[in-house]
């Protein structure tokens, strides 16, 4: 049992006398390494490639629930249904606009929020933690509710307490327009995501060199000369991890759309289309291929964050 | 720091402070408004009232919402215990040991992780009618495992790369095999990981709406989310706010608990190895 007494760095070094040893030992690494991670492995494929395979295939038959008997294969015609519909535009239009307003926003309020939380006094930093991780932990739905409640009509606050703005009174209807409805399911997005990010982010302030702020400030930066110069240069891959996965999450914006608007006024998004399809209408074939595209908008939204602002995907989450 | 930049960032903080819970404040002081109050336009009642909270636990919404708690802490519970499981066996393998296909496996996590939940679940609600998995636990659990696993194998990666392996390699030693070194060595070294990793995941399963609306029809596995958020459409009350408040309120304060009780875990479990040290 020499070998397995090397710390891992020297497993390797060629000895002449071991080699048929080692090459056992790396088999048997390799046979029990997979027996380990097999299970999750084959759970995961099982839970997602399983299903989007279906959805591809039933995505090309003309197929409702409410009429099994009829099930025709069509080839690419649901798609080329949906592609000509105003309502897949208007809904991707919502998801795209809901996806760039929150991360933009998130970005820079959860930048700040970051800054706070690195500067702030050691005696108020845990209060801080924790009352930043309480809208991450809510449960969307309730989040929904909270901020549905507040500008609803029938038992809001909001219209009193903002009269004095123009346009506001007490019968503003926030969910009657696309735009105020859209404006307030970005809110409701905003505040409870917005924490991850700048958690997010703050492991990546901790990171940047405290040498390198103390050359700039030294040569005389300014504070904002140093934020521009060294620290988002210094932390651009965690804002990068931060953004990629925060624009697949709001582009698959469901639970807020559905507890605030259910999708009245051109407020759908991508995944309340696909959802009203297959489950309100049983249009298993039109809903499926609206699954497919959805599923095919995120693989390129990722595949332009790793090609286009090359995320090393592989220095994130657990990869030594 | 000078008094008056040490006043300056107290103040940014009790914004953060206010800004996290605000919308929280204003659901418990919505669930505490009698239907007399409900629509007085304030923040606050006018009198502190139980009665939504009696609606729901023993009044005549409670056969609606209690199910509904039962099933999305059996469910919930149970989903993440299966994925902490295999979680733990995985990121064991790819924390510590050198086998191909390692990169697949954290890879095949992260596509699963970003994976759009709709796409899941439509083929599902198709097949799970077929074999009779439709509005049943197992019919949860199984796709629950979507959300769950990715973020389970990563976290706990993270977790145990941080291990002192040599303690494992002194057991090995000792004439320990690699599975003993793993259950007696690293299982009690790698217990706080799992743990943050089981909240976490909990979180997440706790989370969902989408599964839950689509794949149950009946309080035979409906999780709260989708309770909650089908309630307002078929209730037979006039004012469904209050009540849909007091049983938002329920299901927040057990996380919320957690949060406080676990927060520094919690946040070096969300950030550890997303960002390279």
């Amino acid at each position: 049992m020499t070998a397995t007494t090397l710390p891992p760095g020297q497993k390797q070094q060629p000895t002449a006398a071991l080699p048929r040893r080692i090459s056992d030992r790396s088999r048997a690494e390799r046979r029990l390494g997979w027996m380990l991670a097999g299970p999750a492995f084959v759970v995961m494929l099982l839970v997602t490639a399983y299903p989007i395979l279906q959805a591809i295939y039933d995505s090309l038959f003309d197929f409702r629930l409410t009429d099994p008997k009829n099930r025709a294969f069509t080839g690419l015609s649901n798609y080329a249904v949906i592609l000509t519909d105003r309502i897949w535009w208007v809904s991707l239009g919502v998801t795209l606009l809901i996806t760039i307003v929150t991360v933009v926003v998130e970005l820079v309020l959860g930048f700040a929020l970051a800054l706070v939380m690195m500067k702030a006094l050691s005696a108020i930093r845990p209060a801080l933690r924790a009352a930043i991780l309480i809208p991450y932990a809510v449960i969307t739905v309730v989040s929904a509710f909270a901020w549905k409640y507040a500008f609803g009509l029938d038992s809001g606050f909001v219209n009193s307490w903002f009269s004095w703005l123009p346009g506001v009174g007490p019968n503003t209807d926030w969910f009657g327009g696309q735009w105020s409805a859209l404006f307030v399911v970005c809110l409701a997005e905003i505040w409870k995501t917005t924490p991850f990010i700048s958690l997010l982010l703050l492991a990546g302030l901790a990171q940047v060199p405290e040498v390198l702020q103390e050359a700039a400030r030294v040569d005389g930066a300014t504070w904002w000369q140093r934020m521009t110069k060294v620290t988002i240069p210094n932390m651009k891959a965690a804002i990068m991890v931060a953004l990629l996965f925060r624009s697949l999450d709001a582009f698959r914006v469901f639970d807020s759309i559905f507890v605030m608007t259910s999708g009245a006024n051109n407020t759908e998004s991508v995944s309340f289309l696909a959802y009203r399809q297959t489950i309100a209408r049983l249009e298993i074939g039109l809903g499926s291929a609206v699954s497919v595209l959805l599923f095919l908008s995120v693989v390129l939204i990722s595949a332009l964050f790793i090609k286009g602002f090359k995320v090393d995907l592989s220095s994130t989450r657990g990869e030594a | 720091m000078s008094r008056r930049e040490k006043a300056w960032w107290l103040v940014a903080g009790l914004a953060i402070v206010v800004y996290a819970l605000f919308p929280v404040a204003w659901i418990v002081s919505l669930s505490l408004k009698g239907s007399a109050d409900l629509a007085n336009g304030q923040f606050l009642p006018t009198k502190l009232s139980w009665s939504n909270y009696q609606l729901i636990l023993t009044g005549g919404a409670s056969d609606l919402f209690l199910p509904a708690l039962r099933n999305s802490f059996g469910i919930c519970l149970i989903a993440t215990a299966i994925s902490c499981l295999l979680a733990m066996f995985a990121a064991y393998a790819i924390a510590r040991l050198d086998f191909p296909g390692k990169k697949v496996i954290l890879s095949t996590a992260l596509a699963v992780a970003i994976f759009p939940v709709i796409s899941i679940v439509t083929p599902l609600f198709n097949l799970w009618r077929q074999i009779g998995l439709y509005d049943t636990w197992p019919g949860l659990i199984i796709p629950y495992l979507s959300l769950t696993l990715p973020i389970s194998i990563w976290t706990l990666s993270a977790f145990f790369r941080e291990i002192p392996w040599e303690m494992e390699q002194a057991a090995q030693v000792d004439g320990a095999t690699t599975w003993q070194a793993f259950r007696k060595v690293i299982v009690p070294l790698a217990a706080p990981g799992v743990f943050t990793t089981a909240i976490i995941a909990f979180f997440i399963a706790w989370n969902d709406f989408v599964y839950g609306i689509v794949l149950t029809s009946t309080n035979a596995a409906r999780p709260v989310p989708a309770a909650l958020g089908l309630f307002s459409g078929e209730s037979q009350f006039e004012q469904p706010n209050g009540p849909i408040a007091a049983a938002a309120v329920i299901v927040t304060v057990p996380v919320v608990v957690l949060v406080l009780l676990f927060q520094r875990r919690i946040v070096s479990g969300l950030t550890n190895g997303a960002v390279k040290g």
